[in-house]
């Protein structure tokens, strides 16, 4: 009887004290973002009002006016999405050869190998930034659009293939044999089998490749020099530096610099999380 | 004709075995071409570079001096300054991320929340996610403003009488920096975990409710040991990012007030580029590297593990 009683007093208290903490929780990761985004519609002056209000009379959109006006800022953004385009095609590529290889064949040091590009991953991009400076001006890439879609591959292509791999493993061996018989080569296997089965995995490993391209930012600042080559990073460093601080202009490149990486998430974010379960942990 | 056709058939078959032996290299080859330019030429660059002096921009040419950088790197405060500023940012992150991470995935993992409210929060709580660093940046520092609107609160409910200086105080400079990565980057064990905690067989919980174990126990016996080989991956791995951190330190304090918040990955950039010591530059590098890689040895013996 008592614990009949005793039951549903419990859940609801339970229930309580996870909504009161999934509300601390989304104010803990909101709010910033949210102020933010309001300060971003506010004129320059109106920014540090005393009291702060989230939205106020001087709301307007002439901070993206400004930013998306000037040619200068939207070449960082044309310059983001190219690198970031390419990487990631480079990257998805390269990474299915790749994870294919690992998957389907055995072979001399393969075991190495593997070791070899997880461990990539825990090699420093400060360490790399000096070698890189010397190699990119050797191969006379300083400056340009190739010297950051090389040096990005360094750390996108080591999370590509450990996850292709892993995608292509959880595929039936059977399959490449069915098409094998056909008389059909390993290309085939793998362009009409395994990579459009595959594709949720790609999206996802997309996706997370052009996040790591589009929010680079050692490499930008050391291996470009005049502004039509920085990428947006750089750019938002850049308006920082100025001795005004234009806060409304520097948030709405903030916003729009989010911008692809958010649609991206939010639209993948199925795969997205799925396969960062799949393939980050288990390698 | 049988005979034809069988000598035929193991012709084909040596064939096939050796294309079978180069086809994977054949797979692999840009992948190890770009490994071979992107990481072990640049690595043994970089260890060239710190037994010389004299490297890159330079009126000498350089000269081979042996481990002598190193014995002035590891003579100089700034770098133990800048190797302990380095670890209490990264162990406090990998803590504060860990903990907030399975309490956010705890929470959405709650039976009490429908469906459409947890997909709600779970987008709210990837949020900072998705942000890059610099932007996390200029979103902190517009926050923590001496007139800005956290000042405006801890003045408002009397913790403070006046604006407090977050970024460029030298004694809180290095906290705040640690509690922006803390915020920034614990969505990724909450995501992880997440997976790991939906990957937890309700049987578990059943029997050990059977046995009568508390709420309590059910945590620290149940779900902590499962999810124990994802723990120790996202552990070591994001000490390793951590230890890495440019980006946030150089645009929110860039090491300042007076190296208090000096990252070993800042103190190298400015050996490099600000003082054009690229021999010593290149020494903290591989002092960097050794620290990483001691760490990486670990994670790889982990991953061997959970892989087999």
């Amino acid at each position: 009887m008592s614990k009949m009683m005793a039951r549903p007093t419990r859940t609801g208290l339970t229930k309580a004290l996870v909504f009161i903490g999934l509300i601390l929780g989304a104010l803990f990761a909101g709010l910033p973002v949210l102020w933010m985004f309001a300060s971003s519609f506010k004129s320059n002056t109106e920014i540090f009002a005393y009291p702060p209000r989230l939205v106020d009379s001087s709301f307007s959109f002439t901070a993206y006016t400004t930013v998306l006006g000037d040619p200068q800022q939207r070449r960082f953004f044309f310059n983001s999405y190219l690198i970031s385009g390419l990487v990631t095609l480079f990257t998805l590529i390269v990474g299915t050869l790749a994870g294919y290889s690992f998957s389907r064949y055995d072979f001399k040091f393969k075991r190495f190998l593997n070791l070899v590009i997880i461990g990539v991953q825990s090699v420093p991009p400060i360490t790399l930034m000096i070698p890189y400076f010397g190699l990119i001006v050797w191969l006379q890439l300083y400056n340009s659009y190739g010297a950051l879609i090389l040096t990005y591959m360094v750390f996108t292509l080591p999370y590509a293939i450990i996850m292709m791999t892993g995608y292509f493993n959880t595929l039936p061996r059977e399959l490449d044999e069915a098409v094998m018989i056909d008389g059909g080569s390993s290309f085939v296997v793998l362009w009409k089998i395994l990579v459009p089965i595959s594709l949720p995995g790609i999206v996802s490993v997309g996706v997370y490749t052009f996040m790591l391209a589009w929010n680079e930012f050692l490499f930008a600042l050391t291996l470009t020099k005049t502004n039509d080559m920085r990428t947006v990073p750089i750019g938002i460093q850049l308006l920082m530096g100025q001795h005004s601080f234009e806060w409304n202009q520097m948030l709405a490149m903030s916003v729009l610099g989010s911008l692809p990486v958010l649609i991206l998430f939010l639209v993948s974010q199925r795969y997205f999380i799925a396969g960062m379960a799949a393939g980050s942990i288990k390698g | 004709m049988a005979k034809i056709s069988i000598s035929n058939e193991t012709q084909n078959l040596t064939w096939q075995r050796m294309k079978r032996q180069a086809v994977p290299f054949a797979y692999l080859s840009p992948t190890l071409l770009l490994l071979a330019v992107l990481s072990f030429i640049p690595i043994a660059t970089v260890v060239y570079y710190s037994l010389m002096n004299n490297v890159i921009i330079t009126k000498d040419p350089p000269s081979f001096v042996g481990l002598d950088n190193y014995v002035k790197i590891l003579s100089d405060k700034n770098f133990f300054n800048a190797l302990g500023n380095t670890l209490f940012f990264a162990i406090a992150s990998v803590i504060a991320h860990f903990v907030l991470g399975l309490l956010f995935a705890m929470l959405l993992n709650s039976k009490v929340v429908g469906p459409v409210t947890k997909s709600l929060f779970r987008v709210i709580y990837i949020l900072p996610w998705v942000f890059t660093a610099s932007i996390i940046a200029v979103l902190w520092r517009l926050l923590l403003y001496p007139n800005g609107v956290v000042n405006y609160f801890m003045l408002g409910a009397g913790f403070s009488t006046e604006p407090i200086e977050w970024l460029s105080s030298r004694q809180l400079a290095l906290p705040t920096v640690t509690f922006i990565n803390i915020w920034s980057g614990y969505p990724f064990y909450m995501v992880s975990f997440l997976a790991g905690l939906q990957g937890i067989s309700e049987d578990l919980y059943e029997a050990g409710k059977i046995d009568g174990a508390s709420g309590i126990q059910l945590f620290r016996f149940i779900t902590l040991p499962q999810l124990k080989p994802v723990i120790i991956s996202l552990a070591m791995l994001d000490f390793i990012w951590t230890t890495h951190q440019f980006t946030l330190i150089w645009m929110t304090t860039g090491g300042g007030p007076v190296r208090a918040t000096e990252m070993l990955s800042t103190f190298t950039y400015k050996l490099a580029f600000t003082s054009y010591e690229f021999s010593l530059a290149s020494t903290t590098a591989m002092l960097i590297l050794a620290l990483s890689l001691f760490v990486g040895v670990f994670y790889v013996r982990n991953q061997r593990s959970a892989n087999e």
